[in-house]
C-alpha cells in the first residue's frame, strides 16, 4: 500500500482532521505509520517493540517504555524486566487510550531513563534522525527521534533531570516537561520520584498542548497530583504583546554551551523582542552553580531505594541460586547495566547512616534554595529562556565512556526541574545542519503561558522539522 | 545487692481497616494465599502508595487514648531493606515525624497509679508473611525453599513505643492487658496475640535499685501472649542480675522466647550493623490532619479503662475492678448492679461463671442474671451452672432455674458428708493437720454424690463441722 499521507509532515492536529472529515479511515492512518516504521526504524531503532492490534480509532501515539501498558511488555530498557508485562495501564496510558488513541508501540530509552543519549538501553541505541551516526539524547531519545522521524505523530516521555526537553531538542521537536503534580506518574516506572514527570512530544506546540490537556489532572491514585488551576488552552496568536522574558545570564553563558547553539537562542530572541516581549536578563547563580550536584545527590538517592523491588522474585527473570541473599544478589547483577549500578551505588552512599546529613540532607536544603531562586525570578519575568542542551546532538560512543560528560549534557534543564517548574523545549535553529532547542521556563502550573509563547515563537521561526536528508 | 528492672515495651497493632495501608485491597484473614493483592502491595514497576484516611484516623484516635500530642505534620519515610515479604525493598512507615508524641497511660495500681510514658505511637505497614520450608530453624537460612503470602502484605500497622517505665514482669503484664482493653474499645483493632493482630517486644535491663543509670538492654522478641511476655520478662531479668551478680557484663542481644521450654534463645549476631537509609517517601504528601478533625476526634473518646477501673474501684475493689474493665466485663456488671444484684457477687459470678462458661457479655439480660445471682446459694449447682451457660440464648428466661431448689436439708445430706470423709482418710488427716484448702475438695466430692443438687454452702459447713468434731 503507497503511503496514503507522508507522516514526516503530518502534525496530530491535522490527522485527527483528517479522521474526522472521514478522508482517512483510521486504519489507514495507522497504516502509514506502521509502514513508515518499517521503513525506517531499522536504522533509527526508536521501536523496542509495536503493537499489531490496537484498542481505539484516533490518532495514533508511541509510549516510552517506562510506562505501563496492560498486555504489553513495559522494559523500561532494562534487562531486568524483559517479559514482563504489566497487568495494568499507568493513568496516562489509560487516558490516552480513553481519549480513543491508539498505541503504535514502545519506544527505546535509557535503562530506566537513566541517561542522555539511549546508549544505555540494554536493547541497543536509539539513531537520531538528522543523522544515524548521533544520538538522538535521551533518556526518551526513542519518542523524540520517532516523532521527528514521522514513526509517530506524537509521543509520551518521561523527565526526571531533562529526558524529555534535551532528546526533543537533540531531534528538533517540541517536548514538555510539565509541572511536577499536574501528570500522573501512576504506572510510570519510576526512577527519582521527586522529579519524575510524563509529558507530551510533537511536531508542534499545538500538539503538544493538545495532548497535555488528554494526560494531565489529579489522579486518586497519585498522592502527588492536583487539578490544574485552569484548563488548557490551545494557543492561537501571534503576539507576545506585554510579557516579560528574563535571560538567566548563567544558563546562557554557562562554559560548554557550543558558539552555534548560542547563537541561535540569540537569534530567537530578537524575534521575541519583536514580537512585543520585553527581554531582560536576569541571575539564577545559585540553581546553575548547584544544581547538578543537587541532583546527582537526590535522584539517584531516589533511585537506589526505587529500584529494590527488582529482585527477581515477583517478576522479571530470576538468577539460578541456592540462597535469597544469592538469588537477589545475581538477579540484580545479572539484570542491571553499569549506569543503574552507578546511581544505585550513589544512592545508597548518600543515605547512609553517617552521610544522609552531609548528602542527602544537604541537597535537599540546596532544593529549597533553587526553589526560592526560580519563584523570585518568576515573580518579575513571566517566561525564562535559555538553550535546552548545551550541544547539538553528539556523536554515538563519543560520551558513552565519560559519565560526567554525559551528565553535563543536562546541566541546562536540571535546575528547573529541580523546583518543579515547567519547561517547553522548541526548535530555533540550526548548528553544524543539527537542530538546536531552546528551553522556556514557566511558573508553576504555567503551561498556557509557555504555550502562548512557545507557539508565537514556532511561527516566527518557521522552523521545518523535516530532517534536510528526507526532504 | 538489690536489682530493679527497666523495661520498655514495643507494641504492633494490626488495625482493622477494610482495606490495606496504602490500597485498596481487602485487609483481613481467611482468603486463599495471594488472594488479597494488587499493584501497589505487590511492588510492580510504576504503582504508588495512596495513605488510608481511616488508618491515619484511627491512629489519631489512639494517640489521643494514650494522651499524646498529635503531630500537625506527620511524614511517611522509606526503610529501605531486602526481604522476601517486603515486595518494594523498603517499607513505608512514619521515622523521625509520627503522627503521635509524647503520652502516657496511667496504670491504676494499690499504691497508686503508675504512670508509663509512650515515647511515639506510629503508623506504618505490616510485611507479608513468609514461610520457610525444610532447614532446621525454621528461618530464611538454610530452607530449602521459602513461600510468601503477600495477602498480610500492606495491612496497616500502629507501633507504640513507651518509656522504660515498665519496672516488673507483672506490670508489663498488666500494662498491656490495659492497653490492648483501651485498643480493643477504641474499636480499631482486635488486639489478639494469638492471631499476630497484636505483637509485642520487650527491651529489658536491670541496675542497683534506686539508682537512675541505664544499663544494656536486650531486646525480648516472639512472646504470644500477655504470660509468656510476663515469663519471658521475669527469666531475663534473672539472667542478667546473675550476669551482673557474678562480675559479668550483660551483652546487647536479642533472644526469642520458646514458649514450651520457657527458655530464651540469642538470635545470632548480624555481622554488621543494620542501615535502613530512612528518607522521606517521595509517593506520599505529609499527613497534615485538620484541627477540626483532631478536635471531633478528641470528644468522641469514650471513657477510657483506666478511668473506669479508678470508678469501679470506689464501689468494689482494685482487683475486682481490674479484672471486670479488662475482661470487657464492666458494663455487664454495672447493668446488673444497676437492676439489683449485689455487687461483689455480681462481679465473682460474672468474672468466674459468666466467663468460664464462654458467654458473650454483651449478649446477657441484666435482670435475668441479677436473679441468678441472687438465687445462686439456694440453687443446684448444676441448675446455675446450666443457666449461666445459656444466658445469652436469644428469649432466655431464669424463671425454668428458679424453680429448682437445691437440698439444703441436713438429715439427708449428713449421711453423704459422713461417707465422702470415710472414703477419703488421707485428706481428712491433712486437713486435721492444717490443709484447710482442701475444704473445696471434700464439698466437690458431695456435689458429685448428689449430681449437683445439694446446697454448696449448707455442705461447706457440714463439712466444717464435722472435720472440727
Amino acid at each position: 500500500m503507497a503511503a496514503v499521507v507522508d507522516t514526516l509532515r503530518l502534525t496530530a492536529e491535522e490527522a485527527a482532521g483528517l479522521l474526522e472529515r472521514g478522508e482517512l479511515s483510521p486504519a489507514e492512518l495507522r497504516g502509514a505509520y506502521l509502514e513508515a516504521i518499517a521503513e525506517r526504524d531499522g536504522e533509527l531503532h526508536c521501536f523496542l517493540r509495536t503493537v499489531e492490534e490496537a484498542e481505539g480509532d484516533g490518532v495514533p501515539i508511541a509510549l516510552k517504555d517506562v510506562i505501563s501498558t496492560k498486555g504489553v511488555e513495559t522494559t523500561a530498557g532494562s534487562r531486568i524486566l524483559s517479559g514482563y508485562v504489566p497487568v495494568f495501564d499507568a493513568t496516562v496510558a489509560g487516558r490516552v487510550k480513553k481519549a480513543g488513541l491508539s498505541l503504535l508501540g514502545k519506544t527505546n530509552t535509557d535503562e530506566f531513563a537513566m541517561g542522555s543519549s539511549t546508549e544505555n538501553s540494554a536493547w541497543g541505541p536509539s539513531r537520531n534522525p538528522w543523522d544515524p551516526e548521533r544520538v538522538p539524547g535521551g533518556s526518551g531519545g526513542g519518542s523524540a527521534a520517532a516523532v521527528t522521524a514521522g514513526l509517530a505523530p506524537w509521543a509520551l516521555g518521561s523527565d526526571t533531570g531533562g529526558s524529555i526537553k534535551q532528546p526533543s531538542a537533540l531531534c528538533g521537536n517540541v517536548g514538555l516537561r510539565p509541572t511536577y503534580g499536574s501528570v500522573s506518574r501512576y504506572g510510570v516506572v519510576a526512577f527519582a520520584s521527586s522529579l519524575d514527570q510524563i509529558g507530551p512530544v510533537a511536531k508542534t506546540v499545538r500538539d503538544v498542548a493538545l495532548l497535555y490537556s488528554i494526560v494531565s489532572g489529579r489522579d486518586p491514585n497519585d498522592s502527588t497530583t492536583a487539578e490544574l488551576p485552569e484548563p488548557v488552552r490551545l494557543p492561537e496568536g501571534e503576539s507576545l504583546a506585554g510579557l516579560r522574558i528574563g535571560v538567566p545570564t548563567e544558563l546562557n553563558e554557562a562554559e560548554g554551551i557550543e558558539p552555534g547553539v548560542g547563537e541561535a537562542v540569540r537569534r530567537a530572541l530578537e524575534l521575541v523582542t519583536g514580537l512585543g516581549a520585553e527581554v531582560e536578563e536576569c541571575s539564577l547563580p545559585r540553581s546553575v552553580r548547584y544544581g547538578l550536584a543537587c541532583y546527582y545527590l537526590i535522584a539517584p538517592a531516589e533511585a537506589s531505594s526505587n529500584l529494590a523491588r527488582y529482585d527477581g522474585v515477583r517478576y522479571g527473570p530470576r538468577a539460578e541460586a541456592t540462597s535469597y541473599q544469592e538469588l537477589v544478589d545475581r538477579t540484580r547483577d545479572e539484570g542491571f547495566g553499569d549506569e543503574p549500578k552507578r546511581r544505585i551505588m550513589l544512592g545508597t552512599y548518600a543515605l547512609s547512616a553517617g552521610y544522609y546529613d552531609a548528602f542527602y540532607g544537604q541537597a535537599q536544603k540546596v532544593r529549597t534554595l533553587i526553589i526560592e531562586e526560580h519563584r523570585e525570578a518568576l515573580s518579575r519575568f513571566d517566561v525564562l529562556v535559555s538553550p535546552t542542551s548545551p550541544t547539538v546532538a553528539f556523536r554515538v560512543g563519543e560520551r558513552a565512556a565519560d559519565p560526567l560528560a554525559m551528565y553535563a549534557s543536562d546541566l541546562l534543564t536540571i535546575p528547573s526541574c529541580l523546583a518543579g517548574l515547567p519547561g517547553l523545549s522548541i526548535p530555533c535553529g540550526l548548528s553544524e545542519g543539527l537542530p538546536v532547542g531552546l528551553q522556556l521556563i514557566g511558573p508553576q502550573f504555567g503551561e498556557n503561558l509557555l504555550f502562548r509563547v512557545g507557539h508565537a515563537l514556532e511561527r516566527a521561526l518557521a522552523f521545518d522539522t523535516v530532517p534536510e536528508r528526507w526532504r | 545487692m538489690t536489682w530493679e528492672p527497666v523495661i520498655g515495651l514495643e507494641i504492633h497493632v494490626q488495625l482493622k481497616t477494610r482495606t490495606k495501608m496504602f490500597c485498596r485491597c481487602a485487609a483481613g484473614f481467611g482468603a486463599g494465599e495471594n488472594t488479597q493483592t494488587c499493584p501497589v502491595c505487590l511492588g510492580f514497576p510504576g504503582a504508588l502508595p495512596v495513605a488510608n484516611r481511616t488508618a491515619v484516623e484511627w491512629t489519631i484516635r489512639l494517640g489521643l487514648a494514650l494522651g499524646c500530642e498529635i503531630a500537625e505534620r506527620a511524614v511517611f519515610s522509606r526503610k529501605n531493606y531486602f526481604y522476601p515479604d517486603l515486595p518494594k525493598g523498603y517499607q513505608i512507615s512514619q521515622y523521625d515525624l509520627p503522627s503521635c508524641i509524647d503520652g502516657k497511660m496511667i496504670l491504676p495500681t494499690s499504691e497508686g497509679d503508675r504512670v508509663i510514658g509512650i515515647v511515639r505511637a506510629h503508623l506504618e505497614e505490616d510485611a507479608a508473611k513468609t514461610v520457610h520450608v525444610g532447614g532446621r530453624t525454621g528461618r530464611i537460612g538454610g530452607a530449602d525453599y521459602s513461600l510468601v503470602d503477600y495477602n498480610r502484605g500492606g495491612t496497616p500497622l500502629v507501633e507504640i513505643v513507651t518509656a522504660p517505665d515498665v519496672r516488673s514482669a507483672e506490670e508489663a503484664k498488666r500494662f498491656l492487658q490495659l492497653l490492648r482493653q483501651t485498643i480493643v474499645e477504641l474499636g480499631i483493632s482486635d488486639a489478639e496475640m494469638e492471631k499476630g493482630t497484636l505483637r509485642v517486644d520487650a527491651n529489658v535491663s536491670v541496675r542497683p535499685q534506686s539508682s537512675d543509670e541505664l544499663r544494656t538492654r536486650t531486646e525480648l522478641k516472639n512472646m504470644n501472649s500477655f504470660n509468656f511476655v510476663a515469663r519471658g520478662i521475669e527469666a531475663e531479668v534473672e539472667r542478667q542480675v546473675a550476669v551482673w551478680g557474678s562480675g559479668g557484663e550483660v551483652k546487647q542481644e536479642t533472644f526469642d522466647f520458646d514458649a514450651a521450654t520457657g527458655a530464651l534463645t540469642p538470635r545470632r549476631a548480624k555481622e554488621e550493623a543494620d542501615d535502613y537509609r530512612y528518607f522521606p517517601e517521595p509517593d506520599l504528601v505529609p499527613v497534615e490532619p485538620p484541627a477540626e478533625l483532631v478536635e471531633r476526634l478528641r470528644t468522641e473518646l469514650p471513657e477510657l479503662p483506666a478511668a473506669r477501673i479508678r470508678r469501679i474501684e470506689r464501689k468494689l475493689d482494685l482487683e475486682r475492678a481490674t479484672v471486670l474493665v479488662t475482661g470487657g466485663l464492666d458494663a455487664l456488671w454495672e447493668q446488673t448492679v444497676a437492676v439489683g444484684a449485689e455487687r461483689v457477687a455480681a462481679a465473682n459470678v460474672i468474672a468466674n461463671n459468666v466467663v468460664g462458661a464462654g458467654v458473650a457479655p454483651a449478649a446477657v439480660p441484666a435482670r435475668e442474671l441479677a436473679r441468678l445471682v441472687e438465687a445462686r446459694e439456694r440453687l443446684p449447682r448444676a441448675a446455675f451452672d446450666e443457666a449461666i451457660a445459656k444466658l445469652a440464648d436469644p428469649g432466655f428466661s431464669a424463671d425454668p432455674y428458679l424453680a429448682q431448689e437445691a437440698v439444703s436439708d441436713t438429715d439427708e445430706l449428713e449421711p453423704i458428708v459422713a461417707r465422702v470423709l470415710e472414703a477419703n482418710p488421707g485428706h481428712v488427716e491433712a486437713y486435721r493437720g492444717g490443709k484447710e484448702g482442701l475444704l473445696g475438695f471434700f464439698v466437690g466430692q458431695v456435689m458429685k454424690e448428689t449430681q449437683g443438687k445439694a446446697n454448696a454452702r449448707v455442705v461447706s459447713e457440714l463439712v466444717r463441722a464435722k472435720l472440727s468434731a
